[in-house]
């Protein structure tokens, strides 16, 4: 089991005939994730990189019966790609775009109530399975399959985490960027509940940062319903105030969104928290009762 | 994106939110002029305001009144040039290079009014105090009940039933209601037609013949929408920025200016400042903040070189890359390219993972350059510190 994707996952790419998508696409074909076809208005009946191009998303699920899709479109008009399959129905929606405008995510993330899409990012390195499918951006090749699951608000942390279990010879169940943005689709909270009822997954890394309090919502729910081990990390514990650092959604405003407070929060949870970037794989290990 | 009190008036004036008569001065001449248009409309007073990027103006001695056109511009002729230094400018303080000269206004009752983005419910929160003039992170913390909340329906605005709530907590009179519902609506109006992150008006107050103002106004701007305001961008004064800071925005590269001598370059918003943090715990002190992003190509990681050896307190450079996005080879043509370019005479270490990673360490290898190679995150800090002490 995994979380969300699977072999059988069918992806279309929103903005597959760009630079980044054709890349990325390329990329997550090789790894084995179905990718089935891709929209870019405008472009529809042609074939790109031998993939049937659709003028609408709807257009594309009709012929392909995609079930996910990911966006890679430029900012201005990455909330659209979003709400366009959100109602073409597409089940997993994983949009990697930067920089897309916050009042733009207010009305997508409102578009998205009460429909039966999910939506992980925007901002985000996307979802892998390991073995399974690969729907992001992320090296496939630094992942195995395996217990851990992993949700994080930053791309390359993630890596790092992997890469850190990896070498350890430690798999991982699916591991998923959530993005660095103050509006995302897929929350810390989301997640946990997801890994909580996967059977393959045996205990869970949260990689947080400032900014916001997101970690300690999770915290709470560790709290009260997790069934499995977490271990936490938190970027950002030597971040100055009042400065966005690189992610829109890492900020200490008004003396809130700390790493100390998150930290806080996390351990007394019963979170382990690795205090630094480089203990991340050791903690895992300790919890899984590893001799390292 | 920060602006200006005067500018941030003139975008709310535009929108009909009430503010007092007033000009902005860059020079005595200017601030004398101003104050004797102001006195000769009547007023009985002015007010000559600093106009920095940070907060705690007044209590810094950037806030003066006048009395008279003289007195005005006495003050003003003082206060342009000096360095004034409040709880957020940090001990070096800002120059104060713009006044704000304006009216002055019988006051009776400062009130507060903000609208942020609220993460939790993906929705803009429009918050009001009776509680005005102190920082709100101060009532929020020992008072969390004085300040009241409307949460605004994505794709439309602050309802007037919402704006009439908000302003009869505020103790206003009957027949200042409908006047305060206007200005809270125009308010709105200008948070999402202007892409604001932060819409502040602190305090907003009642005078004594009723009228209602804005006395200070805080817009801070989102950088991701800047795209559609080209008027915005142009509010920009990059004064009010660190120059290395300006410079590195010029090519898209997030970096931000610290105290320490061990120079970063990373890829990804976390994991740059998880370097920071494990530089830290090894001992050292980062001396930024620097992430490349996910699509940086040589010519920026060039820039981001020559940005981090322009800062002189750099004794030793760590890049830690985990490609994903940004390929491990286009970063190492950036690394040599910028390192023959510059002369580099300081050491870098280098720690690199990700997608072709090795075709990355062999243009590293092929280039000649003395690098210093890490393993680990732990194992590049430890030997960038060790580096920078010498």
């Amino acid at each position: 089991m995994s979380i969300l994707i699977d072999r059988s996952t069918r992806v279309i790419v929103q903005g597959l005939t760009g630079k980044e998508g054709t890349f990325h696409a390329k990329a997550c074909a090789e790894y084995g994730t179905k990718i089935v076809g891709g929209v870019t208005p405008g472009k529809g009946g042609s074939t790109h990189e031998g993939w049937p191009v659709f003028n609408t998303v709807q257009e594309a699920v009709d012929k392909t019966g995609a079930d996910a899709s990911v966006i890679f479109v430029p900012p201005p008009f990455a909330a659209d790609a979003i709400m366009e399959a959100a109602d073409a129905e597409i089940e997993l929606i994983v949009c990697i775009t930067e920089g897309v405008p916050t009042l733009d995510m207010v009305r997508a993330w409102e578009f998205l109530q009460n429909r039966r899409s999910r939506l992980i990012g925007p901002n985000c390195p996307g979802i892998i399975s390991p073995g399974k499918c690969k729907i992001g951006i992320m090296p496939g090749h630094i992942h195995r399959e395996g217990p851990v699951g992993i949700v994080s608000r930053s791309g390359t942390l993630t890596y790092e985490a992997v890469y850190q279990l990896t070498t350890r010879n430690v798999g991982q169940s699916t591991a998923i960027g959530i993005g660095g943005d103050p509006i995302i689709g897929t929350n810390f909270v989301d997640a946990l509940e997801l890994f909580n009822k996967d059977p393959q997954t045996e205990v869970v890394v949260m990689i947080g940062e400032i900014g916001g309090n997101a970690e300690e919502i999770a915290a709470e729910y560790v709290k009260a319903r997790m069934k499995k081990p977490v271990v936490g990390f938190i970027a950002g514990q030597t971040a100055p105030p009042g400065r966005r650092m690189g992610h829109a959604g890492a900020i200490i405003s008004g003396g809130k969104g700390t790493a100390a407070e998150k930290i806080k929060a996390m351990e007394a949870a019963g979170i382990r928290v690795a205090k630094s970037p480089a203990e991340i794989g050791e903690t895992v290990l300790a919890v899984m009762g590893v001799k390292v | 994106m920060k602006i200006h009190e005067y500018q941030a008036k003139a975008i709310l004036k535009k929108y009909g939110v009430a503010v007092p008569r007033g000009e902005m001065a860059e020079t005595p001449e200017q601030a004398e002029a101003a104050a004797k248009r102001l006195f000769d409309a009547g007023t009985g007073g002015v007010v000559v305001k600093a106009q920095i990027h940070a907060g705690g103006r007044g209590k810094g001695g950037g806030v003066k009144i006048a009395k008279s056109v003289e007195e005005a511009t006495e003050i003003a002729a003082k206060m342009l040039g000096m360095t004034l230094i409040t709880h957020q400018t940090g001990p070096e303080g800002r120059a104060v290079r713009r006044l704000l000269i304006e009216e002055t206004l019988p006051i009776e009752k400062e009130l507060y009014l903000g609208i942020v983005i609220d993460r939790v419910e993906a929705k803009p929160v429009f918050m009001a105090s009776a509680a005005g003039g102190m920082e709100i992170e101060q009532v929020a913390a020992e008072n969390p009940a004085a300040i009241l909340k409307e949460y605004i329906a994505p794709g439309m605005g602050l309802e007037t039933f919402q704006a009439r709530k908000l302003a009869f907590q505020f103790g206003l009179k009957p027949q200042q209601i409908n006047e305060a519902v206007r200005f809270m609506t125009a308010l709105y109006r200008a948070f999402q037609e202007t892409d604001s992150s932060l819409c502040e008006i602190n305090p907003f107050i009642s005078c004594s013949d009723g009228r209602l103002f804005a006395l200070d106004a805080k817009i801070n701007f989102d950088d991701n929408a800047l795209f559609r305001h080209s008027e915005i961008k142009e509010l920009r004064d990059i004064t009010e920025e660190d120059p290395l800071e300006v410079e590195a925005s010029k090519y898209s590269l997030n970096y931000i200016k610290l105290d320490g001598n061990v120079g970063c370059m990373v890829n990804g918003a976390g994991l740059a400042m998880s370097t920071m943090d494990i530089i830290k715990y090894a001992g050292g002190m980062p001396a930024n903040f620097l992430d490349v992003g996910g699509g940086a190509n040589a010519e920026q990681v060039t820039h981001a070189f020559e940005i981090l050896l322009s800062d002189k307190n750099v004794k030793a450079v760590l890049i830690n890359i985990f490609g994903g996005i940004l390929r491990v080879d286009t970063l190492a043509t950036g690394v040599v390219e910028a390192a023959q370019k510059t002369h580099i005479q300081l050491p870098i270490v280098l720690r690199l993972e990700g997608t072709n990673v090795e075709a990355g360490r062999e243009i590293l290898k092929q280039s000649g350059l003395n690098f210093i190679v890490a393993e680990t995150m732990k194992d590049a800090a430890e030997k960038v510190v060790g580096a920078a002490r010498g």
